[in-house]
């Protein structure tokens, strides 16, 4: 006992010797700063930073050495591309989502339904394509989709339906990068509302019962209200992410037949790396931004609002 | 069951009641029966890539039944296991993985605890702003993030693009908001009681985050573990952005640029290459699938 007193009592007395330097160290927000530094830099200088470099970028000529304001911007508005990529990135993103919200929702109450025990095992299953990396699994699909020895078109052929150019037409390209989209992005809805729906009180589902509810009334009148917060966050959030895609649509088309399947972050990819003109693909994935923006202003809020609740 | 049931219900209720269980049952008929078709759906790709996986070229080539194997063999894998080139991708994925992970928890779980307990001049804003940057897609970044590591290697002559560590730079501003996100939830719903006993009993900051927050939350960090790898694992921009030549290449770009020669699809080594890129992540899928499915729900319903 008095060993360890006098061990402490000689650390303090080492301590107070050390001065003012290491008593700063010890206050709280000085060991909280440091602490969130690396954090800090790591977000100014590798997000914020190339951030706003890529709004300068965008006012650049293509060598880069002139400012030329707008002109990229004025270019891109005049070309039918950049508005074909426009209407195909709302259409990818906003017909994606939907489905997979909707196969999410389905397929979660599917898995909900069914006893307790056998759920893991199901869950399981259902959620591999999530764990798969989207590039490997779109090379799955692509041999899947592979115009003379397509597996898909070979087993349509018994139902006597025609070889489909599953990646070789534009409408059904178009089709195809939504699909293998829909196959990645499911789970995540599934997982998502398979947890919201443990968390609504078994209770309401029996006095709904009790008071003649069918199937359909239980959803909508019970379970979607409850869910409502974790289905807008989850959906907001797939919207950022299937809007931002890349992997799908670059392995599975590269943007083709004819740029029919391009959205932005391929085009950007197409311009800027591979075309070398910098300035023009900052530009384009400039235009990400404002939906970006109004997606992460709701989350927020939600966000925001169920901290406050809790 | 239905025997029960009718034991103890009064004779009149019996109808409804049997109605009611026949309900349920049809009700769990066809919830297996849309199950089973949407993991078929599921399954399929994966599926499809081990049977190809499976055949020599001259089968594929042979437009034989596609779903089925007929001359089972392993050469893919050995053509594969043995090519320098591929192990080269394989050995570059592991050391970027590993790499970005400790990076990831190294930056993370000191910053998260302290926005979630060291309150301080900022911190709430930081908080936010941490996960507004994870909802910034890395397709946003990635021309300025070229044209900067350029600027960097003209300036000072430090070659990073076309290195694989680059990605060692870039890998972290996927994984870090994220997992200071959810580690944020985690320490959050620790006690406060807790750490206040260790303050009082004379514990500096750091011991309380190592020897209380971090074996405590440790659930928690396991699951970042698992999104930090999977994450630097599957990331597929950066890498074709960033990296060209083959020996730097990780497993998503090197299959695609090297197995993929102009038009000619060698689809039994892209399949088998495919699913030993898919294999590790799959792996720490099966045994910890719990942790996973808490890391992913953690980062929406925990805010």
């Amino acid at each position: 006992m008095a060993d360890v007193a006098l061990q402490s009592n000689r650390a303090a007395q080492a301590a107070r010797k050390r001065g003012s330097l290491h008593r700063m160290l010890k206050r709280k927000s000085t060991m909280a700063f440091l602490m969130t530094l690396p954090l800090i830099l790591l977000i100014a200088t590798l997000v914020i930073y190339p951030a706003f470099y890529a709004l300068h970028l965008a006012t650049l000529n293509k060598s880069m050495q002139r400012f030329v304001g707008l002109s990229n911007f004025e270019f891109l508005f005049r070309r039918e591309t950049f508005w074909l990529v426009v209407k195909q990135s709302c259409i990818f993103a906003i017909t994606a989502v939907i489905f997979k919200a909707v196969l999410g929702f389905i397929i979660a109450h599917f898995v909900h339904n069914i006893p307790a025990k056998g759920q893991r095992k199901w869950r399981g299953m259902l959620l591999v394509p999530w764990v798969i990396p989207p590039a490997m699994s779109t090379l799955a699909w692509l041999w899947l989709f592979d115009p003379s020895y397509s597996a898909f078109n070979y087993t349509l052929s018994f139902f006597g339906i025609g070889p489909i150019p599953w990646t070789g037409d534009a409408m059904w390209a178009r089709f195809s990068v939504i699909l293998v989209n829909i196959w990645v992005g499911a789970p995540f809805f599934m997982i998502m509302y398979l947890a919201a729906l443990k968390s609504v009180p078994e209770q309401l589902y029996e006095a709904a019962a009790i008071d003649g509810a069918n199937w359909w009334q239980r959803i909508w009148y019970v379970t979607l209200p409850m869910m409502r917060n974790i289905i807008a966050i989850t959906t907001l959030f797939s919207l950022i992410v299937t809007f931002a895609n890349f992997d799908i649509v670059r392995i599975l088309t590269a943007g083709g037949p004819l740029d029919h399947t391009h959205i932005f972050a391929t085009w950007a990819f197409r311009i800027g790396i591979e075309g070398s003109d910098i300035p023009l693909g900052a530009s384009v994935s400039l235009f990400m931004v404002p939906i970006l923006a109004v997606a992460a202003i709701f989350i927020l809020r939600d966000v925001n609002k169920r901290g406050n609740e809790s | 069951m239905a025997t029960v049931t009718i034991d103890k219900a009064a004779p009149t209720r019996k109808v409804k009641y049997g109605s009611m269980s026949r309900d349920r049952t049809w009700a769990l008929r066809w919830s297996y029966f849309f199950l089973v078709i949407f993991a078929i759906f599921s399954l399929t790709p994966p599926i499809y890539m081990l049977i190809t996986s499976l055949k020599s070229s001259a089968e594929i080539s042979a437009a034989t039944n596609p779903w089925w194997v007929f001359h089972p063999t392993l050469e893919n894998y050995l053509g594969l296991l043995t090519s320098n080139q591929f192990l080269r991708f394989f050995w570059n994925s592991a050391i970027v993985s590993i790499f970005v992970v400790t990076i990831t928890m190294l930056i993370s779980v000191p910053a998260a605890f302290a926005l979630a307990r060291m309150r301080f001049w900022g911190s709430a804003v930081l908080a936010t702003g941490v996960f507004l940057t994870y909802l910034i897609p890395e397709t946003l970044l990635f021309i300025p993030l070229f044209k900067m590591f350029a600027v960097i290697g003209d300036w000072t002559g430090i070659q990073l693009i076309n290195r694989w560590y680059v990605l060692l730079i870039l890998y972290p501003t996927l994984t870090v908001p994220f997992c200071t996100w959810i580690m944020i939830g985690y320490f959050a719903s620790i006690p406060k009681e807790l750490d206040e006993a260790a303050i009082i009993d004379g514990a500096s900051w750091i011991q309380t985050l190592t020897r209380i927050f971090i074996p405590v939350a440790f659930p928690g960090i396991i699951a970042a573990t698992i999104f930090a790898f999977t994450v630097s694992w599957a990331q597929f921009l950066y890498p074709l952005v960033f990296t060209t030549s083959t020996d730097q290449l990780v497993m998503p770009v090197g299959i695609i640029t090297t197995l993929i020669k102009g038009d000619v699809f060698n689809w039994g080594q892209i399949m088998t290459g495919a699913l030993l890129g898919a294999a590790p992540p799959l792996i720490i899928y099966a045994f910890l699938m719990d942790y996973y499915i808490a890391g992913l729900t953690a980062g929406a319903t925990k805010g």
